[in-house]
C-alpha cells in the first residue's frame, strides 16, 4: 500500500520537474518578437547605443536619464558614438518614441514575451495615444 | 582555512571558469546551453527515481516514530495528537509540518559553555538554524518558479502574480526582486554558520560546502546578471524556450556570464539525486516521521517472520508425562 502512494508521489514529481516541457505542447507557444525598425527609426540608422548594448542596457541608461532630468534638469546625452540626444522617453520629435513610432512594437512586443512589466507608463503616456 | 571548503570553492570556480572559458574562447555555446542541460534534466530525473525507488524497496520492519509528545494512553491524559500520532490524519498533519515549517528544526538546541564564572554545560533554544533554512529554502522556491518565465510564452498569469510580489518594493532599475536577496543572504548565512562556528565545522565535510557554494555561485551570477551587467533576455529566452520546445537554438549577442550561470544549475541538477540534497525526497519517506505510533493499539507483525517451530507447554507434557509422574512432579493432565 505504501509503495502505491510513493509511485503516486513519484509520477507528480516527475510531472513537475517536466512541466516545461509538456506545457508548451498543451499550450500554443508565443514565438519570441523579431525586433524591426520602422518609420524614422529606420532612416535614422543611429540610436543612443549599439544594438545588444542598448537590448541589455537601456533600462539603466533610462533611469540615469530620469535622475539627470529631474535632480539636475540636465536633458542632454552625449552617447560614445559621438551623437547628442534629447533625453526624453515620450516628448518631442527627439525623443525614444518620437523616433520609434510604434509603441507596441518598439516597447511591448519584448516587455510582453519576457514578462516585465515596466513601470514607465505609470507617469508617461504614449504620444500616439493622445488626441 | 581548511580543504574541506577550499575545495569545494575551488572546484566551483573552475565549473564556471570551463563554462565561461569554453564559450567565450572556445565556442562551446551548444554543449553549455544545450547538450549539458539536457544532460543534467535525464541524470537528474532518472538518479531521482531510482534513488527513491530504492528507499521504497528497503524493509522498515519497525515503528520507529519520533514521539515528541505524550502518547495516546487512558482516556483522561491529554495526547499530543500531531507530535505523537496515533492516526493517519495526524501523520499527515504533522508531516505537513514538518515539510512547509521544518519544525524538527524549530526545536534545534545548542550545547555551550556558561559564559560566566560557573563555565557549566547548559543547552539552550538555537533559533537561527530554522530562520536561516526557512529563508533560504522558501527564497529559492520563489526564484524557482519565477524562473518559468523563460520556459513558458505567453507567461502564465500565477507566475506574473509572483513576480509582482517579489518586486513590490520596486527599487531601482530593474525592480529588485526580494527573494534572490534573500536567498543570497540565507546561503551566505548558512555558510558562515559552518565556518565559524567550530562545533558545525566540526562536522562539515566537502559534501556539505559543495552544494552551498554551488548555490552561492547560482544566486550570484543570476543576480550579477539582472543588476549589474545586464544580458539580452530575448535572445536568453529564447535559448531557453528552444529548450523546453525540443528544438534548441543557440542565439547571438549572450555572453559567457550566462552559460557560467546555467552550467552551474545543470551541475547541481545533476549533482542533486547523488548528495545530501536528496533529503527533498527523503523526507516523505523518513520512518520516525511518516508512521504512527500505535503500536500499543494494533499489533505489527514482521512481514517476513516465517512459521516459528513453537513446543508449548502442553506438548512438552505429552511427551514427559509419564517421567514427570515417575519424579514426582506435578503435572496438569494425568493420562
Amino acid at each position: 500500500m505504501n509503495k502505491n502512494y510513493i509511485i503516486t508521489g513519484l509520477v507528480i514529481f516527475a510531472l513537475a520537474v517536466l512541466s516545461p516541457f509538456w506545457f508548451n505542447i498543451i499550450t500554443t507557444t508565443q514565438a519570441a518578437p523579431e525586433p524591426e525598425l520602422l518609420g524614422k527609426a529606420k532612416a535614422e540608422k543611429k540610436c543612443v547605443l549599439d544594438k545588444y548594448d542598448m537590448r541589455a542596457n537601456h533600462m539603466s541608461l533610462l533611469d540615469d536619464w530620469r535622475d539627470s532630468v529631474v535632480r539636475d534638469a540636465d536633458r542632454m546625452y552625449k552617447s560614445s558614438n559621438g551623437h547628442s540626444f534629447n533625453m526624453s522617453l515620450s516628448t518631442g520629435e527627439n525623443s525614444c518614441l518620437g523616433c520609434h513610432e510604434d509603441k507596441a512594437k518598439f516597447c511591448d512586443a519584448c516587455h510582453t514575451y519576457a514578462s516585465v512589466t515596466p513601470y514607465c507608463w505609470d507617469c508617461h503616456t504614449n504620444p500616439k495615444e493622445i488626441e | 582555512m581548511n580543504q574541506k571548503y577550499l575545495i569545494p570553492l575551488t572546484a566551483v570556480f573552475l565549473l564556471f571558469i570551463v563554462a565561461y572559458t569554453g564559450v567565450e574562447g572556445a565556442g562551446l555555446q551548444w554543449f553549455f546551453g544545450i547538450v549539458f542541460p539536457y544532460a543534467a534534466i535525464i541524470a537528474f530525473l532518472a538518479g531521482f527515481i531510482y534513488k527513491v525507488l530504492g528507499w521504497a524497496s528497503s524493509a522498515v520492519p519497525f515503528r520507529i516514530p519520533t514521539t515528541c509528545g505524550q502518547q495516546k494512553s487512558l482516556p483522561w491524559i491529554k495526547q499530543n495528537c500531531i507530535d505523537n500520532p496515533d492516526t493517519s490524519t495526524g501523520v499527515f498533519i504533522r508531516m505537513i509540518l514538518e515539510i512547509f515549517l521544518f519544525r524538527s528544526l524549530f526545536r534545534n538546541t545548542k550545547a555551550a559553555f556558561n559564559k560566566n564564572a560557573s563555565n557549566r554545560l547548559s543547552y539552550s533554544w538555537e533559533i537561527f538554524l530554522w530562520v536561516g533554512a526557512l529563508a533560504f529554502h522558501y527564497s529559492f522556491l520563489v526564484v524557482l518558479l519565477r524562473h518559468f518565465r523563460f520556459f513558458t510564452s505567453p507567461v502564465p498569469s500565477c507566475i506574473k502574480f509572483l513576480e509582482y510580489f517579489d518586486g513590490i518594493v520596486q527599487l531601482g532599475l530593474p525592480g529588485i526582486f526580494i527573494s534572490g536577496v534573500v536567498l543570497l543572504a540565507a546561503t551566505l548565512f548558512l555558510l558562515a554558520r559552518r565556518i565559524f562556528d567550530a562545533k558545525v565545522t566540526y562536522i562539515s565535510q566537502a559534501a556539505d560546502y559543495f552544494p552551498l557554494f554551488l548555490i552561492i555561485g547560482i544566486a550570484a551570477t543570476g543576480l550579477a546578471m539582472r543588476y549589474f551587467t545586464k544580458v539580452d533576455i530575448i535572445g536568453i529566452k529564447t535559448l531557453t524556450m528552444g529548450l523546453a520546445t525540443l528544438s534548441p537554438t543557440i542565439p547571438e549577442g549572450v555572453g559567457g556570464l550566462f552559460y557560467g550561470h546555467i552550467f552551474l544549475v545543470s551541475i547541481l541538477f545533476a549533482y542533486f539525486p547523488a548528495s545530501k540534497l536528496m533529503h527533498m525526497g527523503g523526507i516523505f519517506l523518513s520512518p520516525t516521521r511518516n508512521m504512527a505510533n500505535n503500536t500499543r493499539a494494533k499489533r505489527h507483525v514482521n512481514p517476513w517472520n516465517y512459521d516459528v517451530k513453537t513446543h508449548t507447554y502442553e506438548e512438552y507434557e505429552d511427551h514427559f508425562r509419564e517421567k514427570m509422574i515417575e519424579a514426582g512432579l506435578p503435572v496438569d493432565k494425568k493420562e
